[in-house]
């Protein structure tokens, strides 16, 4: 065993934070099931409490955040609707308001009233209003005004600027694409070169970094992969190594990294789980068309797919090993399942056309990350012991939470089986659509709305 | 001209330099949402910056004003931009813009502003400031090895003004003090494929090769080598498969039969792309089973999904699924 002190600073970094995290698993795995069970659950109410705060009143020192106003509403917003709560209607519409007075003359929302337009805030801008629904919402973004600012910041290389004389990279590409396909003005001219810019972005590690030549990275590798399917391109990706490097980057402590060997964060739960989603939906329909807007009804139930060896490896996957020492079983008995139960639960949703497929990460594990790890209980969501708990990594924790319990449905929209939820049924969230990361019931009403007008 | 670092945060009210400017306030509404209670000092910049901005005053005034609103909020790309048209305006020494850049740089290493800004005077000062320009990323990457918007830019620099001579002497010596730096690897990747020096991939593929088998021997469970080896093979596959050097260290691992697991990986993808195993390395999968594995089957890939599957039971399902593909292929 070398001494700490001939460890490089990725060995060092790494092992102070797994003992921080496998002290907490410990502390876990030597109570009481009493103890267990409460660990295990989600703060609901103190999550929503922590959020809706953050609605109404942030402190001096949110004043570096002042140019990212509307995304702090989609990170409040968008985690309360996946805790299935509502907000007042009087901060719907002052929401509403706000965001209004954000939306710039010529298209696009800024990060504060009077700011530039730029793609990321226009981004978090509409998917709040998503997320808010309804007419008054949704018709109080101008379609026509940010089509032409997303033809502006379009560049010849295919990419996309994030505002007037900004970067280029890869996130500007998903912002600008995501938001087009959401609003159904998303042409040619928009998807023009697109692919080309983000094929590029794909490494020798088959993840996707921010610009050719970068490091692979899981925030612009979700990027790249869903835009890549918005534009009906994905089969250009060498998706193999991209699903080889992903898988990867799940570590021994459950929660992701974004690079190799870089420390876990929670958030990554959701950029990097969540590509697990976007490939799900790959692996099944690949006998199917794919549907323009990346989704129409339902288009899980056209070829319910299992492999043949998920019956036995979801018994596995999901009451045995999570690879993190300690007793399992205690937390299979959460679920008081037996293993009868589940058989006959797999022939029913067999029957029923609700097919099951295999999660090809450790969806448990991940889930036992968030919920130990980076859940504080007196509310809110953090990126790992030790740091502090903020609204980003409060809606992407809980985005990545959403997707883990619904990874072994074939239809998200089905209700889950209660083994693939970790801690009590009562955990469960509402399922997003894994695009664009608005709730799914939101994005449907959304796609009627901008169908129709 | 925009020389002083700090006007002492004197409230811009009480200035005579300001006294024909009417401060305009944030169109907030009656009632915002995500309403921050600004400080008087970040308040009333952002009110007279607003009137600047509103009445497009290229001035130097108005240049010395981005730069307290910069200090207050560095993340405000509008101002951040505004600076840029009014350094244009007043054809400002951009040597002085990198200084102040510079210091501004430690506490700002993460902003994507900040190395934008950056990259639009370096763009303008062209090939002399390359050399500084280097030197400023290397320091930032003392500090942390592994930013990812420095690495970016300094990407960015030699493709833009050149300096590959040296680059991969400096991968090399971040590799000597973190073998398991990703970024670092990375950009050794990145020059080996791009500098002019060095001519490309396929040149420096055997010497690579080596260099990488040198590091996964000294530390077989670190996973950047053997992606960068995978890397060096990138559209080649047969030339991967045929490579003698590339199977024998996967055998040397496993023969080790200690963090084996990217070595099987290893010998697992090189048999799905045609690789012909002589039985020396059935034979040493073979050794790896425990008394608690089932005795494994004829097929050698199948066999090393079912070691996986054990010994990196976190990524079971994956392993599950790389097996049922192997059943389907072979169909």
């Amino acid at each position: 065993m070398e001494s700490f002190r001939s460890l490089t600073v990725t060995q060092r970094d790494q092992i102070l934070v797994e003992q921080q995290v496998f002290d907490i698993f410990k502390t876990f795995y030597n109570l009481p099931p009493s103890s267990q069970s409460f660990m295990l659950e989600l703060q609901r109410e103190n999550h929503v409490e922590y959020l809706t705060k953050g609605l109404t009143g942030l402190s001096p020192s949110f004043c570096v955040l002042d140019a990212n106003r509307p995304w702090i509403c989609y990170w409040i917003l968008h985690s309360i609707a996946l805790l299935d709560e509502f907000v007042d209607p009087e901060l719907e519409n002052n929401t509403i308001d706000f965001l209004s007075r954000c939306q710039g003359p010529n298209g696009g929302y800024a990060g504060g009233p009077g700011q530039m337009p730029h793609l990321a805030t226009t981004y978090a801008a509409v998917n709040s209003l998503v997320t808010l629904g309804g007419d008054k919402a949704l018709s109080s973004i101008n379609r026509e005004k940010l089509y032409m600012f997303l033809r502006q910041m379009k560049d010849a290389s295919g990419g996309f600027r994030m505002h007037d004389g900004g970067e280029i990279d890869v996130r500007a590409c998903y912002t600008a694409i995501s938001v087009a396909s959401l609003l159904n003005i998303l042409d040619d001219e928009l998807v023009q070169n697109v692919g080309n810019y983000i094929l590029s972005c794909q490494t020798y590690e088959g993840g996707i970094s921010g610009e050719p030549g970068s490091e692979a990275h899981g925030g612009y590798t979700f990027c790249g992969l869903a835009t890549m399917i918005l534009i009906n391109e994905v089969d250009r990706l060498d998706l193999s190594s991209l699903t080889d490097w992903v898988v990867f980057r799940q570590g021994v402590e459950g929660g992701f990294q974004g690079r190799t060997n870089k420390l876990v964060d929670g958030c990554y739960s959701f950029w990097q789980g969540g590509i697990f989603a976007l490939l799900k939906r790959l692996n099944s329909t690949k006998e199917v068309k794919p549907i323009p807007l990346g989704d129409g009804e339902g288009s899980g139930e056209e070829s319910p797919q299992t492999t043949t060896s998920s019956d036995a490896a979801g018994e596995e996957g999901l009451n045995g090993d999570l690879s993190l020492g300690g007793s399992h079983s205690e937390i299979g008995d959460q679920h008081n399942t037996s293993s009868q139960d589940n058989v006959i639960d797999i022939d029913h949703n067999h029957s029923k056309g609700h097919a099951n497929v295999e999660p090809l990460f450790n969806s448990l594990a991940l889930q036992q990350y968030i919920l130990l790890c980076s859940q504080e209980l007196n509310g809110g969501l953090r990126d790992k012991p030790g740091k502090s708990r903020d609204h980003y990594h409060t809606c992407y924790c809980l985005s990545g939470l959403s997707v883990c319990q619904r990874s072994w449905l074939e239809d998200e929209d089905s209700p889950p089986l209660p083994r693939a939820v970790l801690g009590p049924y009562s955990n469960l969230l509402e399922p997003i659509h894994p695009l664009y990361n608005v709730v799914l019931d939101r994005y449907r009403d959304a796609y009627e709305f901008f169908t129709k007008s | 001209m925009d020389s002083r670092e700090d006007d002492g945060g004197e409230p811009l009210s009480r200035m005579a330099e300001w006294r024909d400017v009417t401060p305009l306030p944030q169109d907030d509404g009656p009632n915002p949402v995500v309403p921050i209670a600004y400080k008087e000092e970040f308040r009333e910049t952002m009110d007279y910056f607003r009137a600047i901005y509103k009445a497009d005053e290229r001035s130097p005034r108005a240049l010395r004003l981005t730069r307290r609103a910069i200090h207050l909020n560095p993340g405000n790309y509008t101002v951040w931009h505004f600076r840029r048209l009014v350094l244009e305006a007043l054809n400002a020494d951009l040597d002085e813009e990198l200084d102040f850049l510079q210091r501004i740089a430690n506490s700002n290493s993460k902003n994507y502003q900040l190395w934008h800004h950056r990259r639009w005077v370096v763009e303008r000062l062209g090939a002399n400031a390359r050399a500084k320009e280097l030197n400023l990323i290397k320091k930032i990457l003392s500090i942390d090895a592994k930013n990812y918007h420095a690495w970016s830019h300094r990407q960015w620099v030699l493709q833009a003004l050149g300096g590959w001579e040296d680059e991969l002497d400096y991968c090399q010596q971040l590799l000597e003090e973190d073998i398991f730096n990703n970024s670092a690897w990375n950009q050794r990747y990145f020059v080996v494929t791009r500098s002019p020096y060095l001519g490309g991939l396929k040149a420096m593929r055997a010497s690579e090769v080596r260099y990488t088998v040198e590091a996964i021997l000294a530390n077989p469970n670190n996973e950047c080598p053997w992606r960068y080896l995978q890397g060096l093979y990138k559209d080649d596959i047969k030339a991967l498969v045929n490579d003698p050097e590339i199977s024998s260290v996967c055998l040397k691992v496993i023969n080790t039969k200690n963090n084996y697991v990217f070595a099987l990986k290893m010998l697992l993808d090189l048999l799905c792309h045609g690789f012909q195993p002589c039985h020396e390395f059935r034979d040493s999968v073979v050794a790896l089973r425990t008394s608690d594995t089932d005795p494994l089957g004829p097929d050698l890939s199948m066999a090393i999904c079912d070691i996986l599957e054990h010994v990196d039971s976190l990524r079971a399902s994956y392993w599950i699924w790389r097996k049922n593909k192997l059943s389907v292929a072979a169909v």
